[in-house]
């Protein structure tokens, strides 16, 4: 099973490295990571996706909480909203294709930011299946080079990433 | 001041009374400063000599123990020892120098990311960039060193820090908003064990050694309820190894009546232990008839990690069992006794006895003499489990070994921490001639300081443990395992440090060894020379379950049994 965890932190040095250190050195298995600051100086927000039973997802949580510098950590099992964003760089040879590629931005709603006589590059925001389905798409036309983002995710709602009621909430 | 006597100062304040350590380059304004301060400082020969033993001393106080070396190769040694701490939950402090801010990551002489190679193996670390952190990093430090679940935490000080004029306060806040331990257990969760507890037939306490601290509530909980207690290596102690309760240890080497009541409880409560699999055997076979499993831990992470828990209890054993205590009762468990006292009485620990002198028999020898009245230290090998065996401790934080690393070395550094935390106590360890190789260097720190610890070599010319398995799963191919033709004498090594060194070779001496090891007014290496192709039985192979224990060598099973 794939899940959505969000993990805020302290922003101290390293503290990225203890996380993935702890993925790789107990075997869970991390699919995308996505790391910004937010509202409150001196806190992190992270945007994990693991996949795996149970049992693995309970200890991945238990095994960040472990850590002294992550204050909160939430598995997105609720209703939230999780959006990737993606830069593709496409190959375009002559105007037909390029035609063909606007109808596929279009319907996707991509947004062109480059363009250059033989490529363009699109930028595409959605959840991971619509990124997945964009490329597919876009793949006869010769795909350049992606840059994904990885997964960020936050719940609907009343929800909150909240600490503690002193702090401002996340 | 500067960075390095502000160090010092924020360690008095937390208490600090003695570093175990070794200088260097990148460290020697500390050291420079320690000339000047109350702290006792104990010079060790080596590194891991001194984590080691900062780690005796945490686990035979109950304090922190605190461990200084310089950078990179200094702060590298400590890498075993520091993992040995984690694996084995003990609170120690390490302080390591590092190069000057400017050349960190330059690959500079004498430089390692030393908090990079001790992430995994830390419960935290830090790198002080700014010298007015240190009374805050310090506090921390031994903060989240003792409290919840303990572990070792290092501090990296790169040199031109300690250098540093200090111009911050001491009055320092603990601001750790991701760090709130939970130690008390959930009332709800409590009540429903004590139910659990009264409906069981055949219930079990299973204690670890997250309940050294809580021996006075264990000693009455048991007592109140009248439930049968097993102990794990690093429970020792934590229950009287001699109260009719106890039916000793579980696991690979563990007793017939522990394992047998594991295997047919309907309950387990389990107190600060982690379901290691020296203890479990095979997860999936392990106590098949256990319908309810509490499970008291102070680390949420342990709780159904490895072993399905029906009530979990996240909290301090401590105080978790002295709630329990307010609601417990007796429980009748007449039948079930009978049933454990059939085992224990049918299959007490035993060795066969042959012509040589044994090791089993040394152990058991030097328990009868000091009433089990001792700390013991052992090394990694058959000796730590005849240890275990037949050296029932009666007090807690009195059986101190390495258990989750399993790190041979230990026995020396651990008796000399153990001997600086209690110098009133009669320290042992109980060594293997391999295991004692691995770190005997430190017979010049007992030498330096006068310690009065007391080596006890049980010589078989093996690494013996290794042996024993090559006897029963390689088939008898002993591959690199022979000593004997290249160990030194022991007693004439401890004499060329100027220690008393005694030798005992024959059945017939045993006791004038044992009394001469005693008596002698100061250290002692003592070596036994026992018989070299003793096993230790019972044995649960590894991966196997209770009803795969051997009881004894299959070659001379009849001869036993007769
Ligand atoms: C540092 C380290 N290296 C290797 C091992 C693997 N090992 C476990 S027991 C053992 C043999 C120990 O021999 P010895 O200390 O002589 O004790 P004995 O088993 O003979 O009592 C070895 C090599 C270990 N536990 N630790």
């Amino acid at each position: 099973m794939r899940h959505v965890i969000s993990v805020l932190v302290q922003d101290h040095p390293r503290v990225l490295n203890r996380i993935t250190g702890l993925f790789a050195r107990r075997g869970f298995n991390l699919e995308s990571l996505a790391v910004g600051t937010t509202h409150v100086p001196g806190l992190s927000r992270i945007s994990l996706v693991v996949s795996g039973d149970d049992h693995t997802l309970e200890q991945v949580e238990k095994q960040l909480n472990r850590l002294i510098e992550v204050l909160k950590v939430t598995d997105h099992s609720e209703p939230h909203v999780e959006r990737e964003l993606a830069l593709v760089k496409v190959h375009v040879a002559g105007v037909e294709e390029r035609l063909a590629v606007k109808d596929i931005q279009e319907a996707f709603r991509a947004r062109v930011v480059d363009v250059a006589q033989k490529s363009l590059i699109l930028e595409l925001t959605g959840d991971s299946k619509k990124i997945d389905s964009f490329l597919e798409a876009l793949r006869p036309y010769g795909i350049l080079e992606v840059m994904r983002t990885g997964a960020v995710a936050m719940s609907r709602g009343e929800r909150t990433l909240k600490v503690r009621e002193k702090r401002e909430a996340v | 001041m500067k960075g390095s006597e502000a160090l010092l100062k924020a360690l008095e304040r937390e208490g600090v009374e003695v570093i175990f350590g070794h200088p260097g380059g990148a460290i020697m304004p500390v050291y420079d400063a320690l000339y000047d301060s109350p702290i006792r400082h104990i010079l060790v020969r080596h590194e891991q000599g001194g984590v080691h033993a900062a780690t005796a001393y945490a686990r035979a106080s109950g304090r922190v123990g605190v461990v200084m070396t310089t950078s990179g190769p200094g702060a590298l040694n400590l890498v075993t020892g520091l993992a040995d701490a984690y694996m084995d939950s003990t609170p120690v402090v390490a302080i390591t120098g590092n190069v000057p801010r400017a050349l960190i990551g330059s690959d500079a002489f004498q430089e390692a990311d030393v908090t990079g190679v001790t992430m995994p193996i830390t419960k935290h670390n830090y790198l002080v960039q700014d010298v007015n952190d240190i009374p805050r990093v310090v506090r921390e430090a031994f903060h989240i060193a003792s409290t919840g679940r303990p572990g070792p935490v290092l501090i990296d000080l790169p040199k031109d820090v300690q250098l540093s004029e200090f111009t911050g306060t001491f009055e320092v806040e603990l601001d750790l908003p991701g760090y709130k331990p939970t130690t008390k257990g959930h009332p709800k969760q409590i009540e429903r064990a004590l139910e659990a507890l009264e409906k069981a037939e055949k219930p079990i306490l299973m204690v670890g050694g997250g309940a050294q601290h809580a021996h006075g509530e264990l000693l009455a909980f048991a007592e109140k309820t009248g439930i049968p207690v097993i102990t794990t290596l690093m429970g020792l102690g934590a229950f009287p190894g001699h109260h009719p309760l106890w039916l000793g240890m579980p696991g690979m080497h563990g007793t017939v009546a522990a394992n047998r009541a594991i295997h047919h409880a309907d309950l387990i409560l389990a107190i600060g232990l982690r379901f290691d699999d020296r203890v479990t055997g095979k997860v999936s076979r392990f106590a098949p008839h256990a319908h309810t499993v509490i499970h008291v831990d102070i680390d949420p992470a342990e709780i159904g990690k490895l072993v399905r828990t029906h009530v979990p209890i996240v909290g301090d054993a401590r105080l978790v069992l002295r709630e329990m205590l307010k609601g417990a009762k007796p429980l009748r468990l007449a039948s079930w006794w009978r049933e454990l006292e059939d085992w224990r009485t049918r299959y007490p620990l035993r060795w066969k006895p042959r012509p040589h002198l044994q090791a089993p028999e040394v152990i058991r020898a030097f328990a009868e003499a000091t009433g089990g009245h001792a700390i013991v230290t052992t090394g990694v090998g058959q000796h730590q489990m005849f240890a275990a065996q037949y050296f029932p401790v009666t007090r807690p934080r009195s059986f101190i070994t390495s258990g989750g690393l399993g790190t041979m070395g230990v026995g020396l550094p651990f008796a000399i921490g153990a001997k600086v935390a209690r110098p009133e106590e009669l320290v042992i360890d109980f060594d293997g001639d391999g295991s004692f190789q691995m770190t005997l260097q430190e017979l010049a720190t007992v030498v330096k300081y006068g310690l009065d610890v007391k080596v006890v070599i049980l010589n078989n010319g093996y690494l013996g443990m290794v042996r024993q398995w090559q006897d029963l799963f390689h088939a008898k191919r002993y591959s690199e395992v022979y000593l004997a033709d290249s160990n030194p004498d022991f007693a004439r090594l401890a004499e060329a440090y100027g220690i008393k060194g005694v030798r005992v070779e024959r059945k017939e001496d045993l006791m004038k060894g044992v009394e001469a090891v005693l008596s002698a007014d100061g250290p002692v290496v003592a070596e036994f020379k026992v018989y070299h192709e003793e096993g230790v039985f019972p044995m649960i192979p590894a991966g196997g379950a209770a009803e795969d224990m051997i009881l004894e060598h299959p070659e001379e099973r009849e001869e036993v049994e007769a």
